[in-house]
């Protein structure tokens, strides 16, 4: 693996690999010293043409735990926002010594030019771009509903897939690139997906995706999914375009508390342990999810957050340690 | 003006004959044993092998001039098309200032003018700055010196139908038509954060790109045949993408309405599974379709439903594609490989003959513009604007090779068939054994 950019291209190995040595980072996390040398001398620099503190906050975390050095390049305040071109800024950066590149970018496909180019040596981490995909995030999601399953069935995760467990993905489809890393991952890793959401935010070809898809969320839950993973949804900016208004679409797609009733009585597989819900964050609530949801013993919101900084270890310690430090990579 | 005597040429592909170009005309044809007049020299090309072709003639380029000067030029754009077997390009309006009046289609045809290398005529505007709001000079351009015949808001879609409508009864006074680039703005979300950026489909579904749905272009083509019947106008589709735009004009043809359509070389090729790198190179408007639309466009060209091949010549600089695809330029360069391209998706294929060729690239794009000296039958009398094409040779595309400012090519790479040896433009020889020579005006030197 020499890049990070998706999980459609990221193949059964790879990314129990990551799952794996993510098992093990949590570890370090739960030390009182949360450091590990592996990284020593290695630079990573977060390169964010988004805003997303959270993001950039979790990866940092991952490369410092790992004692490499950060950088953090905002395309606020920068030359970027005077017109640098995305070359220029990259070829930059390279010039410095980065090792990893760990890029957010508004527009679909900016992680995986950068990886096509001959702009930089340094290791593509994909943190976001546009509506294409997200992996880390998926990976942070997978890992949730493997920890979850597997503690449900008194196993241990190391080495387990997701085979057999159903996942409901539920919401903003067409725009959400955390839908699109979930859906490839989780199917990858052998879990059946459904989406439910209104047609206006599915995409047009989603009948080629390797998905069950349900119009009605209530239908949906009536499939007994193993775990139900929320998408933010930008109502009050959607309302009357996609949907008519924020009111009918938490009446149709939210996970209210009458859902919650249903969701309530969902178990993992054939064991008494309940279904899982998720939510990427940041949460709308009372929007797409309720309170009282997001509160739930069922919620594992704040186990996603604490997950993405060991998956992201996880990620550029695969990245980087099978890397010479003269920028060639030896696998 | 040298006399040139072509050997050995297959006429359209048939059987060889000899060709004697003389003052600006075909002399004579036929087994020639030409001697030099006085004062005249006489130059002998052996053509055998070659195929002797009407030279092409392109209704869609943009040749980037005024304004863009860093992208192309006319001057660049016209070396282009002589290199390419084009001895007339139709230049788009979309330039800084818009060809919206008479002013500046004049520039563009006296820059054309002063060239050589091949005939420009500057299209006209449509629409006031193509702003798709007041009709733009159509009169003025038309009685200028550049003496326009089609107009265009090329790049733009004349929107608005009640706009349509007037400039298709207009045009009807100054004996003119209008070619419609097919792109429902709402359906694209034209000028909005969420503007169409590929082929709607499987592919854009997964890479999480805005699609362009192919029922944009074929409703504003459903709609303009149905106005060019009510007003008995006749319009003319640019580069049609889609399966279904074939059979809506296939509907509108049987119907005896005025439409005349067209088609690029690249979406006779090229499918949007090549977005999946995000190389702005195939990012193109209207955007590459699918396998399924390729192939109805390949057949609709050879069937006659497709009229004409128009590359939509479209240069930028590096850094208007060296970027994010979203924020990338749309078009690809195409003057230089279009023959090619062509010989590839419709000869090699079977579908078409050189005959048919010179029909699509030359005979019908001149009839429809309503050129009496382009696109004619290869024959005694007949000006001599001719290309000779070696169709055994295979070259790999380097677009640094070309001609045209722009390193654009979706092509960069390809192995294509087919090569343009010798350009004569007016019997002038623009292009010999495929390099640039002297252009039709004194002293300009390639």
């Amino acid at each position: 693996m020499k890049h990070l950019l998706d999980t459609q291209g990221l193949g059964y190995d790879d990314a129990l690999a990551i799952l794996d040595t993510a098992e093990e980072m949590t570890a370090v996390s739960s030390r009182e010293v949360k450091k590990l040398p592996t990284l020593r001398g290695r630079t990573v620099v977060n390169l964010f043409y988004e805003d997303s503190t959270r993001t950039r906050i979790s990866f940092e975390a991952a490369a410092k735990r790992l004692s490499a050095d950060v950088m953090n390049f905002s395309a606020k305040g920068s030359s970027v926002s005077k017109g640098e071109s995305l070359k220029d800024t990259v070829q930059t950066l390279d010039a410095m010594g980065a090792d990893a590149i760990v890029i957010r970018h508004s527009a679909s496909g900016a992680a995986a030019q950068l990886a096509a180019s001959d702009w930089s040596e340094a290791a593509v981490v994909n943190a976001g771009d546009g509506t294409h995909e997200h992996p880390t995030q998926a990976l942070l999601d997978a890992l949730t509903l493997r920890r979850g399953w597997s503690s449900a069935h008194s196993s241990s995760p190391r080495g387990t897939d997701l085979s057999g467990m159903k996942v409901l993905i539920v919401g903003d489809i067409v725009h959400s690139r955390v839908a699109r890393s979930n859906v490839w991952l989780l199917r990858t890793l052998g879990a059946e997906v459904h989406l439910a959401a209104p047609a206006t935010l599915l995409p047009y070809g989603v009948e080629s995706w390797p998905v069950t898809v349900h119009y009605s969320l209530d239908e949906a839950l009536s499939a007994a999914p193993d775990a139900v993973m929320m998408l933010r949804v930008q109502a009050e900016r959607m309302g009357g375009v996609f949907f008519p208004t924020a009111a009918e679409y938490t009446r149709r797609w939210g996970l209210t508390d009458e859902r919650l009733v249903v969701v309530e009585r969902l178990q993992l597989g054939d064991t008494e342990a309940p279904a899982l819900i998720l939510h990427p964050g940041p949460m709308n609530r009372g929007v797409e999810i309720s309170s009282a949801a997001a509160d739930s013993p069922q919620a594992k919101i704040l186990d996603q957050v604490a997950h993405g900084v060991a998956v992201r270890m996880a990620v550029l310690h695969l990245l980087l340690s099978q890397r010479q430090h003269d920028g060639n990579h030896d696998e | 003006m040298t006399d040139y005597l072509i050997r050995g040429a297959n006429i359209l592909g048939d059987a060889p004959a000899d060709v004697l170009l003389r003052d600006g005309r075909i002399h004579s044809m036929g087994s020639e044993t030409a001697q030099s007049r006085d004062g005249v020299p006489l130059a002998t090309i052996d053509a055998s092998g070659l195929i002797a072709l009407p030279g092409m003639v392109d209704l869609h380029v943009h040749l980037r001039e005024p304004g863009r000067e860093d992208a192309e030029t006319v001057e660049t754009g016209s070396r282009a098309a002589a290199k390419g077997g084009f001895t007339a390009v139709h230049a788009m309006a979309n330039s800084s200032p818009v060809a919206d009046t008479a002013g500046v289609v004049e520039q563009v045809h006296r820059l054309g003018l002063e060239s050589g290398w091949t005939e420009v005529y500057p299209v006209g505007a449509v629409t006031k700055g193509l702003g798709g709001k007041v009709l733009a000079e159509l009169g003025a351009m038309a009685e200028s010196s550049a003496r326009v015949r089609m107009f265009s808001d090329d790049g733009h879609c004349v929107n608005n139908a009640q706009l349509m409508r007037r400039a298709m009864e207009y045009v009807k006074t100054i004996d003119g038509f209008v070619a419609q680039h097919a792109q429902d703005a709402d359906l694209t979300g034209w000028d909005t954060e969420y503007a169409a950026q590929m082929n709607e489909g499987k592919v854009s579904a997964t890479l999480g790109l805005p699609g362009w749905p192919a029922v944009a272009e074929e409703a504003i083509i459903a709609r303009d045949v149905l106005l060019a019947d009510y007003v008995g106008s006749r319009v003319h589709i640019c580069h049609v993408s889609t399966k279904g735009s074939v059979e809506i004009i296939r509907w509108a043809k049987q119907r005896g309405i005025q439409v005349t359509a067209e088609v690029t070389p690249h979406h006779l090729m090229l499918t949007d599974d090549l977005v999946k790198s995000y190389n702005p190179v195939y990012k193109v408007n209207p955007p590459l379709r699918t396998e399924a639309d390729t192939q109805a466009l390949r057949e609709a060209l050879a069937e006659g439903i497709i009229d004409v091949i128009g590359t939509d010549h479209a240069p930028h600089p590096d850094q208007a594609k060296e970027c994010e695809w979203n924020q990338a330029a749309m078009g690809m360069t195409g003057l230089e490989t279009a023959l090619p391209v062509v010989q590839h998706a419709m000869i090699e294929t079977g579908l078409i003959t050189w005959q048919r060729f010179a029909e699509i690239t030359s005979v019908r794009p001149s009839e429809i513009y309503g050129h009496d000296h382009q696109g004619r039958p290869l024959a005694e009398g007949e000006p001599a604007n001719i290309i000779l094409v070696d169709p055994a040779a295979k070259t790999t595309v380097r677009p640094e090779g070309h001609a045209t400012k722009g390193r654009n090519s979706p092509f960069r790479g390809i192995e294509l068939p087919g090569q343009v040896r010798h350009t004569f433009l007016g019997g002038h020889q623009v292009v010999l054994d495929g390099e640039l020579t002297t252009s039709r005006t004194m002293g300009n030197t390639a």
